[in-house]
């Protein structure tokens, strides 16, 4: 290949050093990650492979569609319920079921709270080791720790330079007891991590709170999903019914005791996120605002779907909360309306992914998509069909499918939506962002950077917080106002449904935004396809050459040491990737320089 | 650690039986059917806990703090026939649940586990309840003969352990129904099993370079791993790189 530019403006420079990391990452199947580095240990060609077969849309045709919403949420361990949910809008939308308004909110206040926790627990327990150095922060000054904590966040009540103390103490037994779990396997001597050792110690600190803390939040989905680790769902509402005088118990009903539970755990989200969260983004921002790579296609083209609607059963534009919208070409003001039903907008291509269509020429609708796997590698691939040194991602190299929207690729997530929402003047998020940019004093350009990314999904755990207050108590105001219904069973009956409908569910999951296209016949499962947050910002190149946004975030970053790539590391997990796995990085003649633990 | 330990302090001990893996993996979802098949065949007391953890990772790690006694039944690879059930017990669990190649569930239960001893909550006895499995790469499958053979006596397993500790439970006169159970409704064996689509409707097998890849071993030594990055860090007072 050499030299080529890509329509989407990236210079790409295949010669150099390859540097292999795999798997990155276990979201929506593993995630095998190649660079080419130049002289100057510049990335100049990314290579971002799903590795993973992951066909829930085939194991789900025959099936009924009422049961989707099961199957869906155990494709991974993060946003079960966000699948979920996306699933029962889908078989609404095909089927023309109106939920009721409780319902409406209780979804809303589901999807707010997992937000939150989902933001938090990706920041402080999977990505905050990326900035963040525990073993640093052993040799912290814990009055000085205290101190700094007491500038950064006057209003959070965990300051004294002995409450450090201790929990240094128990990160020192920790980590000379060997079990350094977590913390096992960073590049804890790499020059790419900046934090003085306070910062670090406040950092850790945080890290043991907010894990203490997630299990508050995770109490609102048991409450109304009853159940705890995958809640339930249904086809027409929510599965719990609200009775305000009624007792406390397994499986009772919603009473006025547990809404006031929740509303009291909403307040302390938003207070956790407020004293600690924001602050911490803040502090760490100081540190790391002259380390702004990784933008991407973030400051080209950025997709958001919306979500959060106010009131029950309107996705337009103007009743969502989350904003809708697509940009194009860095235009902040100029902003496309964005229809998820409208064949032409968006369509998924597989000249490079291991799927076959009639006429790879030619993108799919999801409506009309087609999920039939195709293995076949290409002539410079370096390896076997099972040892894979070095991918042809000139031929199909992923088992991640190419969305485009018009054509165009396009990075979604919180920072897709807090730029969505900047250009259209969005109040809050407006405000969000112009206090973080004077607070770190950096101009709007450094919102398009990893760092971009990573504060984004905090301003949005703040937003998410106290919106969910905002449904709490709608939820109980309409509820005193004597309405009690959560479900609507009017067409729960197949036999009231006609032969052959179609449907669309859309969300914003935590990465971004997620959509289910349903086609119902004889009352089964026709045709499912997803297309996940992952399939956007993981995608591979499309025919025209495109790169996706992980590719994008990738290139021109500087690597400090190749055989520890932290840097790839920082920008991959600020798009939220999943939980720890262990990693192999190969050098191009697949000698594994380094056995690393990515988080 | 031993029963005395498990029981101390006059209080009965808090115990969470969990079943984790993925349904959609064929013998992945071992731990998932084992802990719902133990809840049909079982009554617990109050303090026995029999929980569905799905494909959570670090979410589950609350419930794993709350627990006095963890048994986690799961599909562990040990490198034995498939279908072999072995127990490992306390200090030697952790080195075993990290290992899976490609289980969906995310974090290593391993990291679950060091979560909660550092923030001092590990619990007092924990038993895992493997088995070996025999069929990974057959998605939306469901558990293989040699496998599900293993549920009965692996709730034996557990019943027993519960019963080491002081702690009986009562065997329903007849199991509860399938859709009883405590995992998913929509999901129990007959239900999953009977629907399923054809073969030649649903892919079923995945990547080869992965589904069979050796590369993804454990490292071999994690304790010298970390000596070697304790041994990098430098020595001296206090003063940041910033």
């Amino acid at each position: 290949m050499a030299i080529v530019t890509t329509p989407n403006g990236f210079t790409l420079d295949d010669s150099g050093r390859r540097v292999v990391v795999d798997p990155v990452t276990r979201i929506e199947g593993h995630m095998r990650c190649e660079v080419n580095l130049d002289e100057n240990n510049i990335i100049r060609n990314a290579v971002s492979t799903g590795t993973l077969w992951r066909g829930l849309e085939v194991i789900l045709k025959g099936r009924d569609p009422r049961d989707a919403w099961a199957f869906v949420q155990r494709i991974c361990g993060v946003c079960t319920g966000t699948h979920a949910l996306t699933s029962v809008r889908a078989v609404e939308d095909a089927l023309g079921i109106d939920i009721p308004e409780n319902a409406n909110s209780i979804r809303n206040i589901m999807q707010l709270a997992l937000q939150v926790h989902d933001h938090l627990v990706h920041f402080y327990h999977l990505h905050a080791l990326d900035w963040v150095n525990p073993i640093n922060a052993l040799k912290a000054d814990p009055k000085a720790t205290s101190e700094l904590q007491q500038t950064v966040s006057p209003r959070h009540p965990k300051s004294s330079p002995g409450y450090f103390r201790d929990i240094q103490t128990r990160l020192r037994k920790f980590v000379e007891s060997g079990q350094l779990g977590p913390f096992k396997n960073g590049y804890w001597t790499n020059p790419a991590y900046l934090l003085p050792p306070e910062a670090d110690l406040m950092a850790v600190t945080h890290y043991l709170e907010a894990l203490d803390f997630q299990k508050e939040i995770m109490t609102v989905r048991t409450i109304f999903g009853g159940k705890d680790t995958h809640p339930n769902w249904l086809v027409g509402g929510v599965p719990c019914a609200i009775n305000m005088d009624g007792v406390q118990g397994a499986g009772a009903p919603v009473n006025m005791e547990r809404l006031n539970y929740v509303r009291s755990v909403t307040q302390r989200t938003i207070e956790f996120v407020n004293n600690v969260y924001i602050p911490d983004i803040l502090a760490i921002g100081q540190f790391y605002k002259g380390w702004l790579y990784g933008g991407g296609l973030a400051s080209k083209n950025v997709l958001a779907y919306g979500d959060i609607p106010d009131k029950a059963n309107d996705y337009s534009p103007e009743n969502l909360m989350m904003p809708v919208g697509a940009i194009i070409n860095g235009k902040l003001d100029e902003i496309h309306p964005v229809d998820v039903r409208d064949p032409e907008q968006i369509q998924e291509f597989v000249p490079h992914s291991w799927y076959k269509y009639p006429d790879e020429s030619k993108g799919l609708h999801p409506w009309d998509g087609i999920t039939e796997a195709n293995y076949e590698l290409g002539p410079n691939l370096v390896g076997t069909r099972t040892n894979i040194k070095r991918i042809d991602e000139g031929a199909k190299y992923s088992w991640i499918k190419a969305p485009r929207w018009r054509g165009h690729a396009m990075e979604v997530g919180p920072l897709a939506r807090y730029i969505v929402g900047y250009a259209q003047g969005h109040e809050y998020f407006t405000d969000q962002i112009d206090r973080t940019l004077r607070a770190l004093d950096v101009p709007l350009s450094a919102l398009f950077s990893t760092l971009g990314r990573t504060a984004a999904r905090a301003l949005e755990a703040q937003w998410a917080a106290e919106t969910q207050l905002y449904f709490v108590d709608k939820l109980i105001a309409n509820i005193k106002a004597g309405d009690s219904a959560t479900a609507n069973t009017e067409k729960f009956d197949p036999k009231t449904w006609p032969s052959e409908v179609k449907g669309v569910g859309f969300t914003e999951a935590p990465r971004g935004a997620l959509g289910h296209w349903i086609r119902i016949k004889d009352t089964r499962i026709d045709n499912y396809q997803c297309v996940v947050p992952t399939t956007w910002n993981g995608s591979p190149r499309d025919n025209e050459g495109n790169i996706g946004a992980f590719e994008a975030s990738l290139m021109n970053t500087r690597v400090e040491v190749a055989e520890e790539p932290v840097e790839i590391l920082r920008t991959l997990h600020s798009f939220d990737p999943c939980l720890a796995c262990s990693t192999h990085v190969m050098s191009e003649d697949g000698e594994e320089l380094a056995t690393v633990k990515v988080r | 650690m031993s029963e005395q330990a498990a029981t101390s302090g006059g209080k009965e001990p808090a115990v969470l039986v969990l079943g984790i893996g993925n349904l959609l993996w064929a013998d992945e979802g071992f731990g998932v059917r084992a802990v719902e098949e133990m809840h049909r065949r079982y009554e617990v007391p109050d303090n026995v806990t029999l929980m569905d953890g799905g494909t959570q990772g670090i979410y589950l790690v609350q419930h794993v703090r709350d627990a006095d006694v963890l048994i986690v039944f799961d599909a562990v690879d040990y490198g034995l026939p498939p279908g072999t059930m072995k127990l490992v017990e306390d200090e030697e669990v952790p080195r075993f649940m990290g290992c899976k190649k490609i289980s969906l569930h995310q974090t290593g239960f391993q990291e679950v586990l060091a979560m909660a001893a550092m923030m001092g909550d590990a619990p007092r006895r924990l038993l895992l309840i493997g088995v070996q499995p025999e069929e990974l790469e057959d998605y939306g499958g469901s558990l293989r003969a040699v496998v599900k053979a293993q549920i009965g006596p692996a709730i034996e397993k557990a019943v027993e352990e519960l019963s080491r500790l002081g702690i009986s439970l009562r065997r329903r006169p007849v199991p509860l129904p399938p859709e009883s159970t405590i995992a998913c409704p929509i999901m129990h064996s007959e239900r999953y099993e009977g629907e399923r689509p054809s073969a030649a409707e649903a892919c079923r097998v995945g990547d080869p370079r992965l589904l069979a890849d050796a590369n993804f071993a454990p490292p071999a030594d994690p304790e010298a791993e970390i000596e070697a990055i304790l041994g990098r860090i430098p020595e001296g007072p206090s003063g940041g790189r910033g």
